[in-house]
């Protein structure tokens, strides 16, 4: 384990959250975290590592604040983020969320204009700043040229690059992803993630994602939080959690790491073949 | 980037204003008893110039005791019908929600139904027994709307095929209770019941009750028009309306009980109009988009000029007798609906 971070320029904690998932009271729970912490400083990119059901979801939406923890606390520059209003919440943390279906079709610039919601009163007409702030955030992602084509008219990858720039127009301090390579090809994979180290470095935003690509996360990510079951095995930069040992227990399948010429790891799966 | 301002939405709501003045001026001019267009006029600029006693009596007595009450109400009921129906269709995710598809005007009539046969028990003063029929409208949409909201939900949730087929069975239960109330009514009511089940503007208001409907109209459609903007968050999904900072639970409640109160007005005087509040926002939002503060005026308005439209037709194309308004809003209503289904609702 890594020795004690000095807490006192971490912009996310998250101390000992553990959370229950019981939809019914009478029966024990069908699902549990337990304790888990890891701190973050502005900049930083923190991925959340783990084969399904592990629990990576819900540590992400309990670092939302849409769930509240069983015990433990989340605290975002001091704040506890699940007892915030949610327009303040809104505020600071952005989530880019597995795309849902739009029911009515809608301009990629209406899309990103909605991420400027949390700043107004419930009805209100959006103003030259919101205009700017929305340009600004569909140009860090360089998508500038999508502004007026439809959200159901356009690729994927630039799909989700329209959904990072709603969430930048919400100028967070806290940035989460939950699985935003999912469906892309792997150059629309690696576009995203650069742009994401780049705001990170140029916004300080603190970016959470979580994410099934064990490779991209070890060249991404700053931190690296690997669970299991529900339990959080360890924190820490991908070198030290990217054991061989440990991920082959984690993930249930032979693979072999290695260290790449940047100083990150790289993991080769080994497929089951007769006679190796 | 072109967002919406204020001038943009006045003047797409000025057009359908002015289209909505058209029509009231000849649902006013049509009739069994016909009057030109040239005295409607003369009439309307004698009572703005205060100079009303100068118009001939019977005239006067037909269009602005006749006519004109029964087009306002006409106005009120299309709106309360079409926002309430953007609003179910917002929350439910579903452009198929409306008031009348969901059994929310089913349920406003048992209630409406209910508190009319235990209204003689309580001897109430007659203003005040007046309104029982709106509020035991209004709480028997609003226990609809929350009954048939938790039938659909799945997991979390609003599945919309569960929604829908909750819905429908929801009214043909009450359709059920309706006939069974029925039964125990005096028989000389039976007709004017039938009438108002299929939707129906002939019998006036009381005075209170017309009061409440404008009160009532106007606190709903600023409460719901207030939300609009959560409204086109909440399009997308409860879950990113929370992320975008939309307190969805307040949202949700105040919502649900202001449009269960147009529901229950509407339905209090004018009986099941179907297809209003399904068809009027879905044509609208073909012409201006989705965005809900276009969308709820823009609806309000050409919900009313519907309604006084199929009215109008209603008193018209049988002279002398009436169809019930909503046999006119379904014979339209129905094919149009089906022509956007098979076209794709989107």
């Amino acid at each position: 384990m890594e020795a004690a971070r000095n807490t006192s320029d971490a912009r996310l904690s998250v101390e000992q959250v553990s959370y229950a998932y019981t939809p019914n009271p009478a029966h024990s729970p069908i699902f549990t975290l337990e304790a888990s912490s890891f701190q973050a400083k502005p900049g930083e990119i923190v991925a959340i590592l783990g084969p399904n059901a592990s629990g990576k979801s819900t540590l992400l939406k309990l670092i939302s604040g849409a769930l509240e923890p069983l015990s433990g606390r989340i605290l975002l520059n001091g704040f506890v983020t699940h007892t915030l209003a949610p327009r303040t919440r809104a505020q600071r943390i952005a989530m880019v969320q597995q795309e849902s279906p739009l029911l009515f079709p809608s301009r990629a610039w209406e899309f990103v204009l909605q991420g400027r919601h949390p700043y107004g009163k419930s009805l209100r007409f959006e103003n030259e700043d919101d205009v700017i702030i929305a340009k600004n955030a569909l140009a860090q992602v360089g998508a500038e040229h999508l502004s007026d084509r439809w959200m159901d008219q356009i690729s994927g990858g630039e799909k989700q690059r329209v959904i990072l720039a709603r969430a930048l127009a919400q100028q967070p301090l806290l940035l989460l992803l939950d699985e935003p390579t999912l469906h892309l090809d792997i150059g629309a994979q690696v576009d995203l993630l650069d742009s994401l180290r780049r705001l990170a470095a140029q916004n300080r935003y603190t970016v959470v994602v979580v994410t099934h690509e064990l490779n991209l996360a070890a060249e991404y990510a700053d931190q690296v939080v690997l669970l299991q079951k529900g339990k959080c095995l360890r924190v820490g930069p991908p070198a030290s959690v990217y054991q061989r040992d440990l991920l082959e227990q984690v993930f249930q399948t032979p693979l072999t790491v290695e260290m790449g010429p940047s100083g990150r790891p790289r993991v080769n799966v080994e497929a089951h073949r007769e006679g190796d | 980037m072109r967002p919406l301002t204020v001038s943009r939405l006045l003047g797409q709501c000025a057009i359908l204003f002015a289209i909505l003045f058209f029509v009231v001026l000849i649902a006013l001019k049509l009739g069994a008893v016909p009057v030109s267009l040239y005295g409607l006029g003369r009439d309307l600029f004698r009572v703005l110039i205060g100079r009303s006693s100068e118009i001939s009596s019977e005239y006067s007595l037909i269009i602005f005791n006749l006519r004109l009450p029964r087009i306002f109400l006409a106005i009120f009921v299309g709106a309360s019908l079409s926002v309430a129906g953007c609003s179910f269709q917002a929350l439910l995710r579903n452009p198929l929600a409306d008031p009348y598809v969901l059994g929310v005007s089913s349920g406003a009539a048992v209630g409406a139904i209910l508190a009319l046969i235990g209204e003689p028990y309580l001897h109430l003063p007659p203003e005040v027994a007046a309104l029982f029929t709106p509020v035991g409208a209004f709480l028997g949409a609003l226990v609809t709307i929350v009954a048939v909201y938790y039938l659909g939900r799945r997991g979390g949730q609003i599945d919309s095929g569960t929604l829908l087929l909750g819905g429908i069975v929801t009214a043909s239960f009450f359709s059920a209770i309706i006939m069974f109330l029925m039964t125990t009514l005096p028989s000389g009511n039976l007709r004017g019941m039938a009438f108002w089940l299929m939707g129906d503007l002939s019998t006036p208001p009381q005075p209170t009750v017309a009061w409440a409907l404008r009160v009532g109209f106007l606190a709903a459609g600023f409460v719901i028009y207030a939300t609009a903007s959560d409204l086109n968050l909440l399009l997308a999904g409860e879950k990113e309306a929370m992320h975008l900072g939309v307190d969805v639970p307040r949202v949700r409640t105040v919502v649900y009980i202001a449009a269960s109160l147009l529901t229950g007005l509407a339905v209090s005087v004018s009986g099941a109009i179907g297809y209003v509040g399904l068809l009027v926002p879905h044509v609208m939002r073909l012409i201006f988009g989705s965005d809900h503060r276009v969308l709820l005026p823009t609806a309000a308005l050409a919900g009313a000029i519907a309604v006084v439209i199929a009215d109008t037709l209603a008193r018209t194309v049988v002279v002398p007798t009436e169809l019930p308004v909503g046999a006119m809003t379904a014979l339209a209503g129905a094919p149009l609906f089906l022509y956007l289904l098979r076209r794709g609702l989107t």
